[in-house]
């Protein structure tokens, strides 16, 4: 058991600046209106640093330097990108423990995540992109004895990413890896809420990428981001938020005739038939982890198995076991590695969650444990924590349908196969979903007619780089983690070639 | 729809700052689930949307339109919502994160006799 020291403090890994300008052209530099925003930890309430407050002008400048650094960091060797990629893993490995603990300060997560989630994945997913670079390959078409076509990958260019606070480093990185692997250079905006690790992770690696290739500006949606997701000097739009800032980008990305992708959340059914509870053995103990995994980051994740279905004939002894299992987690100092559940990130998202509960009690649905916020003392009197919650209720109702990102599940139960796929498919998201089963015929059916882009099959919440990851229905459009990921960042370019002497004789 | 005094007192003032403005209903990851505002005509409605009422502000000219996609009205029209507001840190590009605060929704359940009155039984 280790209990970490608050940053800046005797013995901690990490120290954050008490400010952090924008990153842009290999330079740290103030923001143009002079004008700085207070961070505070999750963890207490309590602000920690300050922030450069950008605007329209710090945008511009950084697309100035994207696209200064583009034509040269386009035409590096794919070998040259790729050891880059590398050493930025190399990096991330070497400072681990300071990485995590800084996430976990900014975030509010448990330490356990980031030590043992987070960062080990940011570091597989920069060499997983660098290893898919280096086996990339265009292509050639034979039209006919004497015509070619050859299919080559160019980039993009320069592209806008917009990141999410969930998990702030980890979810630059997925859009990071594959954009500089492609040979485009990036301007990049983290969330508001979480603006500060990035710059820990930047002043690690900055040295390692030539000025221009990464550019951070900060600052809040409508002052930063819009400016940014809606210039006409982008190529693309990469975004991992809501539905309606998802469609705002949208909008503006039709103005200017520019590819988006988009991850917008979910509302995942986690489904376990009765076969699951035939033993009570090793299975039936993953299978209650893998419904107590809707705490996992504290339910601030995109997929979280916010419903649970379970089948009527198992459902009052499995619902009372999986209860058993989430009143044992362990909540509060997040930078205690006992500790399972940290602080929700923000304020505004620890009232979103409490208003939830609320309308969860008011539409008639059960809490069957948490259901309150956790009072916790000392230095964490004045952090974001929030009960582990189960609810029972029905599928039409609102805790049901709407995505809380918070520690809280919904649960109902199903009858039979057909009652499961109704449910599970009776919502306006199709990102993830959960499949429980022995029986290998009932589990691949099931995750083929669930209609999302990630059917976890008797496991749940894993990240790997080189598994596809992105949504069906309004949970988003494009994938994550993946080589074809670097297709989202490319042009096509063919060169249709002729070698033949003769005239086609038309003219 | 349902503003409360504080959340009436900030749309007044973040008018003087954006012009007229404009709420839709997000839902999905993250500042999902919460209402963004935006100057007015900045996010397009179309046939996707339902326009759930006008906010009257006392003090400005033209109330507040509040809009939500239609796919996901079928699962709120049996609530009344409240346009609150709480101490925060931003979310998409509405217009009040700067200001420290951010629009939350609060719900009630219609009662029997007043879904029947709105049509929604």
């Amino acid at each position: 058991m280790t209990i970490f020291a608050a940053p800046g403090q005797d013995g901690s890994p990490v120290t954050y600046k008490s400010r952090y300008e924008h990153y842009i052209g290999g330079e740290w530099v103030p923001p143009a209106k002079g004008q700085y925003f207070e961070n505070p930890s999750p963890v207490t309430g309590e602000n920690f640093t300050e922030i450069a407050r950008g605007t329209a002008d710090d945008v511009e400048r950084a697309l100035d330097a994207a696209h200064g650094a583009a034509p040269a960091w386009g035409r590096t060797s794919p070998a040259e990108r790729a050891n880059i990629l590398n050493k930025i893993a190399d990096r991330v490995e070497a400072n681990l423990e300071l990485l995590a603990v800084a996430e976990s300060w900014d975030n509010g997560k448990a330490v356990r995540e980031t030590l043992g989630a987070d960062m080990p994945l940011v570091i597989d997913h920069f060499r997983y992109f660098a290893g898919a670079l280096r086996a990339q390959e265009g292509s050639v078409s034979v039209i006919d004895d004497d015509t070619i076509a050859y299919h080559f990958h160019e980039p993009l260019g320069v592209v806008a990413q917009i990141i999410p606070w969930n998990f702030p480093i980890l979810m630059a990185t997925w859009k990071l890896a594959p954009a500089l692997a492609a040979g485009n250079t990036v301007v990049l905006k983290p969330a508001e809420q979480t603006p500060a690790s990035i710059h820990v992770f930047l002043e690690l690696i900055h040295d390692l990428l030539p000025p221009g290739v990464l550019n951070i500006v900060n600052g809040f949606g409508v002052e930063a981001g819009k400016p940014l997701a809606s210039s006409n000097r982008v190529a693309k739009v990469a975004f991992t938020g809501e539905t309606t800032t998802g469609r705002l980008i949208m909008q503006y990305a039709s103005e200017n005739i520019i590819p988006v992708t988009l991850e917008l959340g979910g509302k995942s059914p986690n489904v376990f038939f009765a076969d699951v509870a035939s033993s009570k053995d090793d299975f039936y103990d993953k299978a209650l982890e893998g419904f107590t995994m809707f705490a996992l980051n504290q339910g601030e994740v995109c997929t979280c198995p916010s419903r649970a279905l379970i089948q009527a004939s198992i459902y009052d002894d499995f619902l009372a076991d999986a209860t058993a299992r989430t009143k044992a987690i362990k909540l509060g100092n997040p930078l205690d590695t006992e500790t399972m559940m940290g602080a929700q990130a923000s304020n505004d998202q620890f009232e979103k969650i409490l208003a939830y509960i609320d309308i969860g009690q008011a539409e008639g649905a059960k809490v069957l444990t948490g259901g309150a916020r956790a009072e916790l003392d000392g230095d964490l009197a004045g952090g974001y924590y929030i009960q582990p919650t189960i609810f029972e209720g029905d599928n039409k109702m609102r805790i049901f349908q709407e995505e809380i990102f918070g520690p809280v599940v919904s649960v109902t139960r199903f009858d039979d196969y057909a009652d499961a796929m109704k449910i599970a498919n009776d919502t306006l998201y199709g990102l993830g979903a959960g499949v429980w089963s022995r029986d290998i015929n009932t589990a691949y059916r099931a995750g083929r007619e669930i209609q999302a882009g990630r059917v976890w099959t008797n496991n749940y919440h894993a990240y790997p780089a080189h598994a596809a990851f992105g949504g069906y229905k309004n949970s988003g459009i494009g994938r994550e983690n993946h080589k074809m990921m670097l297709d989202h960042y490319q042009q096509t370019k063919n060169l249709l070639v002729s070698y033949s002497p003769s005239k086609l004789g038309f003219f | 729809m349902v503003l409360s005094d504080e959340a009436a007192d900030w749309l007044r003032r973040l008018t003087e700052m954006h012009g007229p403005l404009m709420f839709h209903q997000s839902g999905g990851c993250c500042d999902g689930s919460s209402p963004m505002c935006y100057p007015d005509g900045e996010f397009r409605t179309g046939s996707a949307d339902v326009h759930l009422g006008d906010l009257v502000v006392d003090g400005l000219d033209a109330p507040i339109a509040f809009w939500m996609s239609a796919n996901q009205y079928e699962y709120w029209k049996h609530t009344q919502l409240t346009v609150d507001v709480v101490k925060g840190r931003g979310s998409g590009f509405s217009v009040e994160a700067p200001e420290g605060i951010r629009f939350l929704i609060r719900s009630r359940l219609f009662t029997d006799q007043e879904s029947a009155a709105l049509g929604l039984l």
